[in-house]
């Protein structure tokens, strides 16, 4: 096998910065944000597409990075956990997941609170059921869930409050 | 970081280009969503020269409506799918299956096309890279025993797809694009009975579509699969069953179709004695034996065979029932 590496030229646009890149054709979209742009928020808990760790929105829906092939997100809008608070204000599925404990241990919290802003986006007003089925592909080792799904009930409401979208 | 191969990424935006990249280049796969093939990359099951994604091509990613049925682009995302409202209200069990699959994220990018050529599954098989050279890998990759069965030369990984047995029951056909041409085969066409090979598509065909037939859209049916969480996990059994009967409830019409049991998905034969009958409660047990005697699990999960065989059956059993009201 050759030890050259095959490379892409990336153009795609992360938390609103555009970005161009050469990635190699191999490069996961997980490893691309971690080791290439230093957005270490997105976390990796698997092999592989198992636990939701690394859930970010690739143009507004919720997709695992590390199954992700960094060079097939040409033109792509990508949202990582970094992008949530606006100048130091949490948002409010962010402050969710604090008012409600949602988080213990916090490594699983970047990926449902992903999975969760894809899910909002799309559905404001979700019921219980809906936010478990949005969920259902991340995996939390802490919680147990109740709180988690708590939280972004809190955030549903906290938006139905002020009129306010999920952040961007 | 795990083992990933240096290969060469194709990115197509035509059927033909497509078909072109992958015979043009040495050891090229296909990868539609990837959620089953850079798995099996990031384990190096699959140690692709070049790699030919399929995200890019437009031709294959609408759902349209005509006279003749519903045709579905193997590019169509399963969340797309199980959302089209011409799925849910005549091809229910579609449905049913788009939505079991892994959890919800896999279903905002995973394709029809990837599950319905989803590789066979094993518990010797579908593992990192040192635990599989641990075990001297398999007769399926590399090895050349069979863990699950020693003495034999057959490998019985189970095609685990759920989509599958719910388009059988609708006598789905696909569209295979090869060299130069287009066929339209029968989806059960698709398959062979063999955990090592169990697709019929030569090397370099690429299925571009899924046509469900309009004089079956509307017979009720259903999907239901046993899996050992509520989400994420593959069925360790899964069951489509179609039944159209008439308003006194007699049976005019009845398909059942099964995964994760054998390596391919299979349509239950030899129920064609409960047409023209009523379901009685002796009949949907015979159709549970019948299911049970047909499903051939073997120790390719953590779950032990005689369960998967007990639980197919009674699932079969109570779909059926549930839909003959
Ligand atoms: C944690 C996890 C859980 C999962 N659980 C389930 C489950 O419960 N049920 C289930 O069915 N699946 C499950 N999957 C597998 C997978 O998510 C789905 O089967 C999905 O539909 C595969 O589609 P894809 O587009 O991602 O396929 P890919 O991974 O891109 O491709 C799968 C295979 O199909 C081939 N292929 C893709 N498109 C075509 C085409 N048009 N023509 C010819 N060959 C093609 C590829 O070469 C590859 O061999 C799971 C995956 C993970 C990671
Ligand atoms: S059935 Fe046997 S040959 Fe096939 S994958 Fe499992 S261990 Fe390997
Ligand atoms: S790191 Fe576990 S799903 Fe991506
Ligand atoms: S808070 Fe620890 S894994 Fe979820």
């Amino acid at each position: 096998m050759s030890k050259k590496n095959h490379k892409t030229l990336l153009h795609c646009t992360v938390n609103g910065r555009e970005h161009d890149d050469v990635v190699d054709d191999n490069t996961l979209l997980v490893d691309y944000l971690r080791e290439s742009l230093g957005l270490t928020g997105t976390k990796i808990g698997c092999d592989g597409g198992e636990c939701g760790c690394c859930t970010v929105l690739v143009d507004g829906q919720p997709r695992h990075a590390c199954l992700t092939l960094a060079a097939t997100c040409t033109d792509k809008d990508i949202v990582t956990i970094e992008a949530l608070e606006v100048q130091g204000r949490l948002s409010a599925l962010q402050r969710g997941f604090h008012e409600k404990l949602g988080a213990q241990c916090g490594f699983c919290t970047p990926g449902m609170i992903m999975a969760a802003e894809g899910l909002l986006r799309e559905n404001p007003d979700p019921s219980e059921e809906d936010i478990r089925q949005g969920l259902a592909a991340n995996i939390c080792r802490c919680t147990g869930y109740v709180k988690i799904i708590e939280s972004v009930q809190y955030a549903a409401a906290e938006l139905k409050r002020t009129g306010k979208e999920v952040a961007a | 970081m795990e083992f990933m191969p240096n290969f060469q990424l194709h990115r197509p935006e035509t059927i033909e280009e497509a078909l072109e990249a992958r015979m043009d280049n040495d050891e090229a796969l296909y990868v539609a969503g990837g959620t089953d093939m850079l798995v099996n990359v990031r384990r190096g099951i699959e140690q692709p020269k070049n790699l030919v994604d399929l995200s890019a091509i437009h031709g294959m990613k609408s759902i349209t409506l005509n006279s003749e049925g519903l045709h579905i682009g193997a590019g169509v995302t399963l969340k797309e799918l199980h959302g089209h409202e011409a799925v849910v209200k005549n091809y229910t069990a579609i449905s049913h299956s788009a939505k079991a699959v892994a959890g919800s994220t896999h279903q905002m990018y995973g394709t029809v096309g990837g599950n319905l050529c989803l590789d066979t599954r094993c518990l010797f098989y579908n593992q990192s890279e040192w635990w599989r050279q641990s075990n001297d890998y398999c007769l399926k990759e590399r090895g050349d025993t069979c863990h699950v069965a020693p003495g034999g030369k057959r490998c019985f990984a189970a095609f685990s797809g759920d989509m599958a047995p719910s388009m059988l029951v609708y006598e789905a056909e696909v569209d295979i694009a090869g060299e130069g041409s287009i066929k339209r085969v029968p989806l059960k066409n698709l398959y062979n009975n063999d955990g090592l090979d169990h697709l019929t598509l030569k090397p370099g065909e690429l299925v571009t579509a899924v046509h469900l037939p309009q004089e079956l859209a509307g017979d009720q049916s259903a999907y239901e699969k046993a899996r050992i969480r509520g989400s994420i996990d593959f069925p360790l059994a899964g069951v489509a069953v179609r039944l159209r009967k008439s308003v006194d409830g007699t049976i005019e019409d009845l398909a059942i179709a099964l995964t994760a049991v054998n390596p391919y998905p299979q349509i239950v034969s030899g129920l064609e004695g409960l047409i023209g009958t009523k379901l009685s409660e002796e009949s949907a047990m015979q159709v549970r034996d019948t299911v049970r005697k047909q499903a051939k699990p073997m120790r390719t999960t953590t779950v032990a065979p005689w369960y998967r065989r007990r639980v197919i059956g009674a699932i079969a059993k109570r779909l059926l029932e549930e839909l003959a009201g």
